[in-house]
């Protein structure tokens, strides 16, 4: 990963962890043995914030930044986006395999231990 | 009516029950590639075929003008339509082609900018993105910047050798392209979502898509590492039923995982000699035909 998505991956988990907004001075003192000048905390929260990762708001005479939305929340998505491939959406993603339910799954299932008891055989 | 236009209409209009018959055919399985190329031709042989048919009646003679009447006119005024209809084919099947790399353009370019922001790497899977999600799942992300997905879910579930062919099965997907060949199908049903032949077509495409990604990663793990890594992650939703999407097109997907299950574990015998050339000569003769049909003069 190049060095910007590294300092961008790093200020979200700064803002994730803190529970408040907080000022380009909160964040840059939270990654102080990172030794980031002002300008590029600004500029990475600048782009975060252009693609929608984080929100602004003027509180006073300071912007303060925090998450658009909960790391979970993203997490949900990326994964629901992934496992939701199907039909005319198949082509962005390709799933290794889907999960099944009902009778189907019971003679995977039958199928696997018969598998896995030769394994250990 | 010149042979044209009834060689095209009859092409165009074959192909649709042809699509139904290779839907449910058996032998693509024992051999993907030429069942893959086979639906291919079929597609943009149906799609030539259809345009050509439109723009070959519409030019087969004088169209509608303001002083032909009677018999000829009504002629005139068919010719014209079938003339606008030809373009508008042609327009609609090249729009939904660009709406549809965009569409999966932009799903790709937010699953590389989430994943920037949440995935790591595990010594586990080399090379690959791990997400700490729960239910155990991988897929890739194809395109040039090409990731492969697990989730921390599939780490826990799957043992290494089951892994390393989940990731066997992914990387033949993305040396492949094998994106690039679901991508017309997929932009076909979303213009045609109400044809049943164009869900069949997209269903069995990308049934051989996955079965020849298998067959790729059988040549370097065991077949049965394969195996039961799909039957784990195939059962591992335990009792929760899918929902939304997933579960309306549940009892079609429910019987192809079996169905890779069994050409893993028993492979069918490939296809003889013979009959892969029938395929290949069919496979031309289907783009080749409308081709020189469009070529010629009308």
């Amino acid at each position: 990963m190049n060095r910007l998505g590294e300092l961008e991956r790093a200020i979200m988990e700064v803002l994730w962890v803190s529970g408040d907004p907080m000022t380009v001075r909160q964040v840059g003192g939270a990654l102080t043995d990172r030794d980031l000048a002002h300008t590029t905390v600004m500029t990475v929260l600048d782009r975060l914030a252009k693609k929608g990762f984080v929100k602004r708001q003027r509180v006073g005479r300071a912007w303060r930044y925090r998450p658009a939305e909960s790391r979970e929340a993203y997490v949900a998505e990326l994964m629901l986006t992934a496992l939701d491939q199907t039909g005319d959406r198949q082509a962005a993603l390709t799933r290794f395999a889907r999960s099944v339910s009902g009778a189907e799954a019971d003679a995977l299932r039958a199928a696997l231990e018969a598998l896995g008891g030769a394994d250990r055989g | 009516m010149p042979a044209t236009v009834v060689l095209l209409g009859a092409l165009a209009v074959a192909c649709v029950p042809a699509a139904q018959l290779l839907a449910g055919a058996a032998w693509p399985r024992r051999c993907p590639i030429a069942g893959i190329a086979l639906w291919q031709a079929l597609g943009l042989g149906w799609g030539l075929a259809a345009v050509g048919a439109l723009a070959a009646f519409g030019r087969s003679g004088p169209i509608a003008t303001g002083g032909t009447i009677g018999r000829w006119g009504v002629v005139a005024v068919l010719r014209l339509l079938s003339l606008t209809a030809s373009i508008a084919l042609l327009t609609l099947l090249c729009w939904i082609l660009l709406a549809a790399i965009a569409a999966v353009l932009k799903a790709r370019h937010r699953q590389r900018d989430l994943l920037g922001l949440l995935a790591h790497a595990d010594p586990k899977v080399p090379g690959a993105l791990v997400v700490d999600y729960p239910a155990a799942a991988a897929y890739c992300v194809p395109g040039l910047r090409s990731a492969i997905v697990v989730s921390a879910g599939a780490l826990d579930l799957l043992d290494n050798d089951e892994l390393a062919a989940v990731l066997a099965h992914e990387r033949a997907h993305l040396r492949a392209r094998h994106d690039l060949v679901l991508l017309p199908f997929t932009a076909l049903l979303r213009a045609f979502r109400w044809s049943a032949t164009a869900r069949a077509a997209n269903a069995e495409v990308a049934l051989l898509v996955e079965m020849l990604a298998d067959d790729r990663a059988r040549r370097r793990r065991p077949a049965r590492e394969l195996a039961t890594a799909l039957l784990r992650v195939g059962v591992s939703g335990g009792g929760q039923a899918p929902v939304g999407a997933l579960a309306a097109t549940g009892a079609a997907l429910d019987g192809e995982l079996a169905a890779r299950v069994a050409r893993l574990l028993r492979p069918p015998p490939g296809l003889p000699f013979t009959a892969i050339v029938a395929v290949g000569v069919l496979t031309a003769l289907l783009v080749v035909t409308p081709a020189t049909a469009w070529l010629l003069p009308f």
